[in-house]
């Protein structure tokens, strides 16, 4: 079959499409961001302009130690959630609802936190764990739905997001809110001392180690177990899948599950490292980011990691671009869109850069699909025509 | 839709209406509750029906479309930007209905002819509706502190408007009206004209349409891009029936639950349009629950429509069968 491992050539061929679609909808923000700025005289000013823009989003983003802590904070939840939506992906199932996920994860994660009365060596590892369970079994509902009922996980997992903002929205304002007389928003009290986690350097807490260990356990379990391997035969072809014996009503449960589980542990450390508590409203916006890191990171570990950092690096630096030119912040979720629309239709990329068809990639169940999509996703046509 | 479907939804949205009379406070009559809950059951309806239909004409060509929520946000925001800058409403919405269909052709040029998978080019249609308008809002909208052109104002049918309890559903305001009339003709399209056995064919069995001399491509764009448009109206009820102003996001979800009744209603205009009349009764409770004075939390009531799209997709009334080429890229060969 396929060699054992994919070349270094092609993996920069994979990352190819990527790096010019960022590039090509930062060029294309540049022309918005001109058109959005002041009037100017000329061309040299209106690029001096785009320039600045650009420089002071840099700035933001990692223009100081302050701005990389930000960054690097700001890109843990993305990656986790980004995790979760990529694993869901090699399962053929497109999960949309990260964000009810880590709302449920933080919210019971936060309850964990101040409700519970533990030793602090085990009382962390229980919020962390609670996060993982409600997450993942608001995931795994949509999974199961959806392998026994065929309800269609997109609509499904952002109906539970709805429910799951008007459940947060009920627990903050009723039994789980902060009764002390000083709180006059709907959240949860602090959580205990004891469920927080450590700094890893002063005001960077160790999720971020979390984060790479997670990361090696998903590659490993995804393309390393039998597990792994059932899911991504699912995901490339569930007829094949089931002819050949895999239960496919229970990997897709447990794909779902597991994503859940990911972006769970996504609110959980937020609640645990970040705010120490749960705040209504905190959540919002990750479940699309979520879906753009994993569509940019082609689902792979180390893509969804390169991609998480980077779309934090934009989140962070933003505030800098709009404080430095006027221009609303809210640019950053276009140039995100323009990246999506340019990775999801790579054919636009190849044409604009007068790039070769993609190489012949192996089938997405086999171990060399790793570079690419599993069949049901994206680049399955690209594949498919050039063999 | 079967009949015994169609009963079971009409039996729902009267358990709702029994609902709300049962638990509202004995201060608001009953006459109250029922007309406030049917006028606004039809009013809500307008939207989900809207996008029902629009996901109708995409989907029967055999194209998914998960981008009635982007669809509808984006020209929301056209329509109200073109409505606040000419003064006229009646240009609000045709603006609307360019940008929908304009958004559409952007889908069926990435599932169509790009072969994007149709859930990715979803995806991307609505991030993309969310960001652009987002950003659109608070450059142009707030900076420029524009105000809308104001809203439809009702239409009335005279005498019946004037019965109690249901006199309500007889002033309802214009989009509302001409959404009752596109649930009458896109069934006439669908399926008595030649176009709607062609949209029908090329979803069905593309490789036989295209036997017949049908162009798959061609028929896929079109009804896409006519989806598209009415999901452009269903996006001025936002800004120019709803509310006078543009929110952020203000489709909140609607586009998927038009997409549920779609699939409930068994992609039919009828049955997508009973269908939504019951996702709208559900939403009805939530948002009269206060003005009842049903004393459960509003975010408990608010669950509701979104339970309710769950359950009825999980089948808890058994399945009904999607066009049998949704989803498929069509390659010639």
């Amino acid at each position: 079959m396929a060699p054992a491992r994919p070349g270094i050539a092609l993996r920069l061929d994979a990352a190819l499409v990527p790096v010019l679609a960022i590039a090509t909808a930062l060029v294309a923000g540049g022309a918005i961001l001109w058109a959005a700025g002041p009037q100017l005289e000329g061309p040299w000013l209106g690029l001096q302009f785009v320039a600045v823009a650009y420089l002071s989003l840099l700035e933001g983003a990692v223009g100081s130690r302050d701005a990389v802590i930000d960054t690097v904070l700001r890109a843990v939840p993305y990656a986790f959630s980004g995790l979760a939506v990529m694993l869901a992906f090699r399962g053929g199932l497109f999960n949309i609802g990260a964000e009810g996920q880590l709302t449920i994860g933080a919210l019971f994660a936060a309850w964990a936190g101040f409700g519970l009365d533990l030793p602090a060596v085990i009382h962390l590892p229980v919020v962390l764990a609670t996060g993982c369970l409600a997450g993942a079994v608001w995931g795994g509902v949509a999974g199961l739905l959806k392998a026994r009922t065929g309800a269609h996980e997109v609509i499904t997992t952002i109906m539970l997001n709805y429910i799951a903002s008007q459940l947060a929205a009920y627990l903050l304002n009723g039994p789980l809110r902060d009764r002390s007389p000083l709180n006059v928003i709907a959240q949860t009290p602090k959580i205990a001392e004891g469920a927080r986690l450590p700094d890893l350097v002063p005001g960077m807490h160790a999720g971020v180690l979390l984060v790479v260990a997670v990361a090696v356990v998903t590659w490993f379990v995804v393309w390393r177990t039998t597990t792994g391997f059932e899911l991504r035969m699912v995901g490339a072809n569930p007829d094949g899948a089931a002819y050949a014996g895999v239960g496919v009503v229970r990997r897709m449960t447990w794909a779902l599950g597991a994503s859940g589980l990911l972006a769970g542990l996504a609110g959980a450390v937020q609640v645990a490292g970040v705010n120490y508590r749960s705040t209504l409203g905190f959540n919002v916006g990750y479940g699309f980011d979520s879906i753009a890191i994993a569509l940019l990171g082609r689902n792979t570990v180390s893509g969804v990691l390169l991609s998480s950092v980077l779309f934090a690096a934009l989140r962070t630096g933003a505030t800098k671009l709009q404080f430095r030119t006027q221009v609303s912040a809210d640019i950053i979720s276009v140039i995100q869109a323009l990246v999506l629309l340019l990775v999801a239709a790579e054919q636009i990329v190849r044409w604009l850069y007068r790039l070769q068809a993609a190489r012949a990639v192996a089938p997405a169940g086999d171990d060399e699909g790793r570079e690419v999509a599993p069949v049901t996703i994206g680049s399955a046509e690209t594949a498919r025509t050039s063999k | 839709m079967t009949r015994g479907r169609f009963l079971f939804v009409l039996g729902c949205i009267a358990g709702l209406v029994g609902i709300a009379e049962a638990l509202r406070s004995p201060d608001v009559p009953a006459a109250v509750v029922a007309a406030s809950m049917l006028a606004t059951t039809l009013r809500f309806a307008t939207p989900l029906t809207l996008g029902a239909l629009a996901g109708l004409f995409c989907e029967r060509s055999g194209v998914a479309n998960i981008a009635i929520e982007g669809m509808m946000l984006a020209a929301a925001f056209g329509a109200f930007i073109v409505g606040a800058l000419t003064k006229s409403l009646a240009a609000g919405i045709v603006a609307g209905m360019v940008v929908g269909a304009l958004m559409a052709l952007l889908h069926a040029w990435l599932s169509v002819t790009l072969r994007v998978d149709q859930i990715v080019s979803g995806t991307v249609i609505n991030i993309m509706a969310a960001g652009v308008t987002g950003f659109l809002s608070t450059e142009v909208v707030r900076r420029q502190a524009i105000s809308g052109a104001g809203l439809l104002p009702a239409w009335r049918v005279p005498g019946l408007s004037e019965v109690p309890v249901i006199g309500p559903l007889f002033q309802q305001q214009p989009i509302a009206w001409v959404t009752l009339a596109l649930v009458v003709v896109a069934h006439l399209v669908l399926f008595r004209t030649a176009w709607g056995l062609r949209v029908r064919a090329v979803g069905e069995l593309p490789r036989a349409a295209h036997a017949a001399g049908v162009s798959v491509a061609r028929t896929r764009y079109a009804a896409v891009m006519v989806g598209g448009a009415i999901a452009g109206i269903g996006g001025g009820y936002f800004t120019l029936e709803a509310v006078p102003v543009f929110e952020p996001m203000m489709t909140n979800g609607r586009g998927f639950i038009a997409l549920a009744a779609l699939i409930f209603g068994g992609w039919t205009p009828a049955g997508a349009w009973v269908a939504s009349l019951l996702f709208a009764a559900a939403n009805a409770l939530h948002i009269n629950a206060q003005q009842f004075g049903i004393p459960v939390p509003a975010q408990v009531v608010g669950m509701f429509p979104y339970v309710l799209t769950i359950v009825i997709l999980a089948g808890a009334i058994g399945r009904v069968t999607p066009p049998a080429a949704i989803g498929q890229p069509y390659v010639r060969d």
